[in-house]
């Protein structure tokens, strides 16, 4: 892949901070919608949930930069509000499985035990449930509303963080500069704050960006069969459903949302499959 | 114990595991559903719910029992096919899914008919000529079909098959069956866009597979000794990546359990998946609870099944 071309460089060059390209234009994508979903509705045109014009699935104009939705309402703004609700539900949800599956990884890497086996045998169990599926059945029972969608992506995306931050930490443990730590009488919190974390924060990162990517689809996913961000509030998934009958018409209500999911999700990939080699290589 | 039937205990301990799995999947499916808020019993009279009423249906409903012992009377029923009746028309569950069921087998197994050979082809084929101009399309291609939700796979399957090139009808109910060609018709879009799901996935393994194959040293000496690529890749290094291929295959499949989830309801399907997003819709428990325990239990069947490949096909794990 990707990663070939620039592990021969390395090679020659030593880690360093730089980036290619490809991984330079994905940042860039990745910062432009953080900074949409933060001060993006500020800007927008027209109140996202108003309807401003009488024709519905209206083409791309001067007034209206991306069309208007199935009821007249303006896409450019609904896209804007929907920034904050795609990007800041996975960006929660990202941020809370994979510190609390790092933080249990690394304890159940440096306890051992029954402690690392129970949970390990417990969270291996969830893996076995498909995530979209997951999400519908506690949808079904509780019912949707933004706490419930940042737990559920949570909790379906937690184990697999601590699964990768355990093997990841279990390496770590066995290596010498942990043992002389452990041999010096330093306490277990400080072996995992000091000599682990640092050692796997790396592999971590760019896990975290996978699991941003994995949760962006489930989220739209979700939002697409209706269960996700309710009406009248849309995220990006839900802006697809709600205009998907424009389909057939070409109607630009339902390609900008599209594209928008993609761009996040390919630019998330892209900047990951780059990353500066100086956080990549840390850990090998 | 002797050294060959090492491998075959190894895999009844995986197939172990595998079921108390599915013990504890089972346990996370009944008591998620359990957290509905408010009275099952109330919800279902509706304007109804009189105390006496609800008392009445609680005891009738055996709601009153503690949940840890309903969960195991469920448990009990669901191993000896009893599903229970469904809250909403109080249909016998099993019956209604069992016609579902067939219909989202046929799409599954076309779509596995399809998927894979093609799938494999383009695999190997971007190993072989890696770096290749082929290669690159092939893997950006399947990096963006990975990176976009499966629904937007599915409608753009749709927008150039059925509204741009105008050759096959958009959705798949009320088909007729009758003869060959309406019934591949019928099928086309569904299969068509879960294939695309799930071929870029497998896709991507098998390429991976192959190319580790390719960097070890039995294979640098086949292409040492003046091996062509295509003797290289095919009689060498192909033999020995069968067993990670056909991991990645499994693997791959199991993305079908969530692929189908999106495909039936884009297409109004009649298939599982889409009586499960019905019943979500109306929150009819039994039903969810069914159809979730058919999904985890094909999902658990295909990772098992990729974990027993690789078991018995890699001597180094055992």
């Amino acid at each position: 892949m990707m990663a070939d071309s620039s592990s021969t460089t390395t090679t020659i060059k030593g880690p360093s901070w730089s980036f290619n390209w490809v991984g330079r234009i994905g940042l860039g994508i990745i910062l432009f919608w953080a900074l949409v979903a933060l001060v993006g509705p500020w800007f927008s045109p027209y109140p996202p949930g108003e309807i401003v014009d009488w024709d519905f699935f209206g083409p791309m104009t001067g007034d209206y930069w991306m069309g208007t939705d199935y009821l007249g309402r303006d896409i450019f703004s609904r896209i804007l509000m929907g920034a904050r609700y795609t990007v800041g539900i996975a960006l929660a949800a990202v941020t809370l499985a994979c510190t609390l599956g790092v933080i249990l990884g690394m304890v159940a890497a440096v306890a051992g035990g029954w402690f690392d086996m129970i949970l390990s045998r417990l969270l291996d169990a969830f893996n076995g449930i498909p995530s979209l599926l997951f999400g519908l059945v506690v949808v079904a029972a509780v019912g949707s509303s933004i706490p419930v969608l940042v737990l559920t992506l949570t909790a379906i995306y937690m184990p697999g963080a601590y699964r990768f931050a355990r093997a990841l930490a279990v390496n770590v443990n066995t290596m010498d500069f942990v043992t002389v730590a452990r041999a010096r009488g330093e306490s277990t919190p400080y072996l995992i704050l000091r000599e682990i974390f640092p050692n796997i924060l790396g592999p971590v990162l760019a896990d975290l960006g996978l699991r941003f990517v994995f949760i962006v689809l489930v989220l739209s996913g979700l939002s697409f069969l209706g269960l996700g961000v309710q009406p009248p509030n849309a995220d990006w998934g839900a802006l697809v459903r709600e205009n998907i009958e424009g389909l057939s018409l070409g109607a630009p209500a339902v390609i900008f949302p599209s594209i928008a999911i993609a761009s996040l999700t390919i630019s998330v990939n892209m900047f990951i499959d780059n990353l500066p080699t100086k956080i990549r290589d840390r850990s090998e | 114990m002797p050294q060959s039937l090492q491998p075959w205990f190894l895999v009844i301990q995986r197939l172990g595991i595998a079921l108390l799995t599915l013990v504890i999947v089972s346990f996370a499916v009944f008591f998620a559903t359990e957290l509905l808020p408010g009275d099952v019993a109330e919800i279902l009279l509706g304007q109804a719910a009189t105390p006496e009423a609800v008392a009445g249906l609680r005891e009738a409903m055996g709601l009153n029992e503690p949940a840890i012992s309903r969960f195991v009377g469920w448990l009990l029923g669901l191993a000896q096919g009893d599903l229970g009746n469904s809250y909403v028309n109080n249909m016998d569950v099993a019956e209604l899914i069992s016609g579902r069921l067939s219909n989202s087998l046929k799409l599954a197994g076309l779509t596995t008919l399809v998927s894979v050979p093609i799938a494999l082809s383009l695999g190997i084929g971007a190993a072989m000529w890696r770096g290749s101009l082929f290669d690159r399309i092939v893997t950006v291609l399947t990096i963006s079909v990975i990176s976009v939700p499966e629904f937007m796979v599915a409608t753009l399957a749709v927008l150039i098959f059925a509204v741009w090139l105008d050759w096959l009808p958009a959705l798949s109910y009320g088909v007729d069956v009758s003869s060959l060609s309406a019934m591949l018709k019928a099928y086309a879009m569904p299969v068509i866009a879960l294939s695309f799901v799930i071929s870029a996935q497998m896709i991507r393994m098998t390429r991976a597979a192959v190319i580790e194959t390719i960097n070890t040293p039995y294979v640098e000496m086949a292409l040492l000794k003046g091996a062509s690529r295509k003797r290289m890749v095919l009689g060498h290094a192909l033999p020995n990546a069968l067993g990670p291929i056909a991991n990645a295959v499994a693997l791959s499949l199991s993305y079908l359990v969530g692929g189908v989830i999106i495909v039936e309801t884009i297409f109004s399907y009649p298939g599982v998946a889409k009586l499960m997003v019905d019943a979500v819709s109306t929150r009819d428990l039994p039903l969810i609870q069914s159809c979730a325990m058919i999904f985890c239990v094909s999902y658990l069947s295909l990772i098992t099944l990729a974990d027993v490949i690789a078991l018995l096909s890699n001597p180094r794990l055992r």
